[in-house]
């Protein structure tokens, strides 16, 4: 049964335009069609957070989400924060504080955080941790990720200060 | 992790809704986050030929704070009761629930109406409804109808809803005294192992009323008249406290799964309860 529909979404500031079947898992579509490999499959199943993309604002898991769905959208991956000659500052802080091990969970962590600190720029520990809950890290034991992630807020509030 | 292919549907309106499940009857079935549905279709375990998007459907996501009642409607998601402070203020209990559900990315796609009409005995909001005497109302093709909370559960997955009907609204009347949402996990994130909801009343000393349900600790929610029953009239004493508990583990009948044998889970109930009694008293 081929059913493809016309789907349009806008991915890290591109128009994208194709036909899918609307049951594509928006990962699927993310890697494998548009090449953008920044998201991960961790698990497949909604559980670890490695997916995660930002839809309309919300932090989403992309294995979670048919093409279907997302038509219409605007999506922002790891690759749409920044880019090796343009680290956002998460990236950077990540790097500094050792926020990584093998890296895997990393591009989701970090799409998840920008969400999180857009939302509560000076967030504490504790709730760094609850905003965090849905991205699992098999490497890291997430204490240097927490601090990567107090670091780049810190760094964040600071330029803005800088700015205003 | 493919689910079977389907034809997608995504109308603009309640009558473009109502149509497509008119033409495709069992075949076909609305999404609203998807969060419960995609997983079951990925495991293959729901097979929908004709899925139907509620995203663009309007008036599905108010929050509404009446005089005598709170109206939230089917699409409102769990992220959305968090952030809405109206809604905190009125109704605190909602708040502490949906704070203990899954997890950030779960809570901006997951809906109300989508956790209260899933029939699934782990979902946290059906208990929730049924201690706060909420009333979901659907609209299907003779109209609107409403149904108690405390009479929409038959079984797992099996509820009051007809296949051809839409939850568009859940309405609760404005809790009054003190609350409290108390749930036991494996891990943030998971589903209950067990979890009590309870609202009470205090007028000078003693319990003048309080509602009691219970989740995931039997095919549907419970909502235990009897437990509730136990407190009132009292001063909610250690007596009174156990006899609440001992009421609650009569109506609940869980069943052994990955979360634990029956005893644990009987055992992890009375625990929850007599924790979320003690926390909502203090509140009253
Ligand atoms: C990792 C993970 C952890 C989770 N943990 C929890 C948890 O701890 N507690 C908890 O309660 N839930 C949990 N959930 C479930 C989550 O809250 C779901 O999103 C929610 O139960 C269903 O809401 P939804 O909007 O996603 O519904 P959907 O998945 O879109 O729909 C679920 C079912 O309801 C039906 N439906 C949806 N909307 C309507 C409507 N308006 N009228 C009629 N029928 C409708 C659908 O046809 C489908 O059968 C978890 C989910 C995940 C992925
Ligand atoms: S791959 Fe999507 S949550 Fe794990
Ligand atoms: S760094 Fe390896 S999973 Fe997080």
């Amino acid at each position: 049964m081929s059913n493809k529909m016309h789907i349009k979404l806008k991915v890290n500031g591109k128009d994208e335009e194709f036909l899918a079947e609307p049951r594509e898992l928006l990962i699927y579509t993310l890697r494998e069609r548009l090449n953008i490999t920044g998201p991960h499959i961790g698990c497949e199943t909604s559980h670890c957070g490695a997916c995660t993309v930002t839809i309309d604002g919300k932090s989403v898991k992309a294995c979670t989400m048919f093409v279907a769905q997302a038509s219409g959208k605007d999506i922002t991956t790891i690759e749409g924060l920044g880019g090796p000659d343009d680290l956002h500052p998460l990236q950077t802080a990540f790097k500094e504080h050792h926020g990584l091990q093998c890296g895997y969970c990393t591009p989701g962590m970090i799409t998840r955080a920008a969400k999180l600190l857009e939302e509560n720029p000076n967030p504490t520990e504790d709730e760094i941790r609850f905003g965090m809950a849905g991205n699992i890290c098999r490497c890291t034991g997430y204490q240097n990720i927490i601090k990567s992630i107090q670091a780049a807020a810190a760094e964040m509030n600071a330029s803005k200060e800088a700015a205003e | 992790m493919i689910p079977a292919a389907f034809e997608y549907h995504r109308p603009q309106d309640m009558a473009g809704v109502l149509a497509v499940l008119e033409e495709h009857g069992d075949d076909a079935r609305v999404m609203a986050g998807g969060h419960s549905l995609i997983p079951m279709m990925k495991l293959r375990m729901a097979d929908v030929p004709h899925l139907i998007d509620l995203q663009d459907v309007g008036g599905l996501s108010d929050i509404e704070i009446g005089d005598d009642s709170i109206r939230i409607g089917a699409m409102v998601t769990q992220a959305a009761i968090i952030d809405h402070d109206g809604l905190a203020s009125a109704a605190p209990i909602l708040r502490e629930a949906a704070l203990q559900i899954a997890d950030p990315q779960v809570r901006y796609m997951g809906t109300v109406g989508g956790n209260v009409a899933n029939g699934d005995p782990g979902n946290d909001m059906p208990g929730l409804m049924q201690c706060l005497d909420a009333v979901f109302t659907v609209v299907g093709p003779d109209g609107e109808r409403d149904i108690p909370a405390r009479d929409f559960y038959e079984a797992a997955y099996m509820t009051a809803r007809e296949d051809d009907e839409v939850l568009t609204r859940v309405t609760i009347p404005l809790p009054k005294g003190g609350y409290a949402y108390e749930k036991q996990k494996r891990k943030i994130g998971d589903y209950a192992t067990a979890a009590a909801a309870v609202q009470i009343v205090k007028e000078g000393g003693t319990c003048a009323s309080a509602a009691i349900a219970m989740t995931n600790l039997s095919d549907t929610p419970v909502f235990s008249e009897t437990a509730g029953a136990a407190l009132v009239g009292t001063s909610v004493d250690d007596a009174a406290l156990k006899a609440a508990v001992a009421a609650m583990l009569d109506d609940i009948d869980p069943t052994e799964d990955n979360r634990g044998p029956i005893a644990f889970k009987k055992h992890v109930a009375g625990v929850i309860l007599r924790r979320a009694i003690e926390r909502a008293w203090s509140r009253a």
